[in-house]
């Protein structure tokens, strides 16, 4: 059974159909890459995937929870904390040091504090910790953001854009914590637009232009799509 | 983690925001003041009646505050997609009702302290029948926090939030300005069977506000 099986989804922003009729279907253990342009997507289908955007037609399984069938609003909340998504917010507050922030989301993961103290030193922000996230630059708030998102060990993982504003340290740093999930049966779907860092990451690409994938389920063997 | 595990989770962490971001003290306090002391300015010539108005002037002021809380409780949300944090914490709807509304609720109370000092002292009040004002108040906060909770989450996800929630929420908070004004009136009057029983109608509206929040807030939030 798919981990993510999304079929012929579309999803309206207003009017505006920010997909129209996607498909993706992704195995335990897989990384996944959505290649596209600007506007192509990649955006909504992972945040269809996390249950953050209705699918008004399609229908879409997620960990054995079919989202479509019973809507976002009704995504149990200990449903919610087995994946986790890193979009282009943070989901942090301005006023929260990193460690404060990191402790909301582990503690209301239900995840041990350990937890919280190893993703800081994985992703170099243990001498951040008493700063506030106002006072972060751009890179290290992506790096909380990966660090929040990743410490509760969900079994699916959604990233937009996830190498962004990231050094060369925190870039490897990233990449080798996915591969050690995947290897231990996580899922991970990420958006990217840097192909060369994308495309050594992922086992599989899925094109997403117009709102429609191209080998999201049919064209299963590993190809390389460019963006 | 329990149902009041996260609700209080949710609630120490609004508290910790404000206690650094200091809006309450810095501004929400400060515009309370102002409206007190704009109320006794207009009523100057005749002073004499302003003991009789000040239960009403009182929780007038507490609900135009109440306005600021609420939006500022849901503002915070709103910066760097914190309500998809919220959403994917995987944190009960109606545990983060309780926490927001407890921390709205919690920062009203001490606005209220020091609001209502001020009030007797200006408008010279002579205090009576305490043993009834402090569960009015404490009811009377508790309905506007899960009121203004409510509301506060329809409102969260649109452009238009800030002038939404005066709109969406005065109405609603209606019941609690006539029941605690008049709660405070019987009180300082000394009639306190009176002053109970107005309390009790407080302490309903506030229970089926708190029951609606728990129930809807989870669905709300996600639309929103």
């Amino acid at each position: 059974m798919p981990v993510v099986a999304v079929r012929d989804a579309v999803c309206l922003l207003g009017h505006f159909p920010a997909l129209a009729g996607a498909d993706l279907e992704v195995e335990a253990g897989e990384i996944v890459w959505l290649a596209g342009p600007n506007g192509a997507g990649k955006t909504t289908l992972l945040r269809l995937i996390a249950g953050l955007v209705r699918c008004h037609s399609g229908s879409v399984e997620v960990l054995g929870h079919d989202l479509a069938h019973d809507g976002p609003g009704r995504l149990r909340h200990a449903h919610r904390r087995r994946l986790a998504l890193v979009g282009h917010d943070t989901n942090c507050y301005d006023d929260l040091t990193v460690a404060e922030n990191l402790r909301f989301a582990v503690r209301a993961a239900g995840c041990p504090p350990a937890a919280g103290e190893a993703a800081l030193s994985t992703f170099g922000l243990a001498e951040l910790a008493a700063v506030t996230h106002a006072a972060l630059s751009a890179g290290q708030r992506r790096r909380l953001a990966l660090a929040i998102a990743l410490c509760r060990q969900p079994e699916l993982v959604l990233l937009d854009e996830p190498h962004g504003g990231l050094d060369t340290e925190a870039r490897h740093a990233l990449d080798q914590t996915l591969t050690t999930m995947a290897a231990g049966g996580g899922t991970v779907i990420f958006a990217s637009h840097e192909a060369e860092r994308a495309g050594a990451l992922a086992a599989r690409a899925v094109r997403v232009e117009g709102g429609r994938t191209v080998g999201g389920i049919a064209e299963r063997a590993v190809e390389r799509v460019g963006t | 983690m329990t149902f009041a595990g996260e609700a209080a989770l949710v609630a120490g962490k609004d508290l910790r925001i404000e206690a650094r971001a200091r809006v309450v003290t810095a501004q929400v306090l400060p515009f309370a003041g102002i409206v007190v002391l704009l109320f006794a300015f207009a009523l100057d010539p005749r002073r004499n009646v302003l003991p009789t108005l000040a239960p009403g002037l009182f929780w007038v002021a507490v609900l135009l505050s109440s306005l600021l809380a609420v939006s500022r409780s849901f503002a915070i949300e709103s910066e760097h997609g914190g309500r998809d944090g919220l959403r994917l914490a995987g944190l009960d709807g109606g545990a983060i009702f309780l926490g927001k509304a407890a921390a709205i609720g919690l920062q009203l109370l001490l606005l209220e302290v020091v609001l209502l000092v001020a009030v007797f002292a200006l408008y010279d009040v002579e205090v009576h029948g305490l043993v009834v004002i402090v569960p009015a108040a404490l009811v009377a906060t508790a309905g506007i926090a899960a009121a203004g909770t409510v509301y506060g989450v329809l409102a969260a996800g649109l452009r238009v939030r800030e002038t939404l929630v005066p709109v969406l929420v005065l109405p609603a908070v209606a019941p609690v300005l006539l029941g605690a004004t008049r709660a405070f009136e019987l009180a300082l009057a000394g009639e306190l069977g009176g002053a109970w029983r107005w309390t009790s109608l407080l302490a309903v509206f506030a229970a089926l506000y708190t029951m609606l929040g728990v129930l809807t807030f989870g669905p709300l939030l996600e639309e929103a």
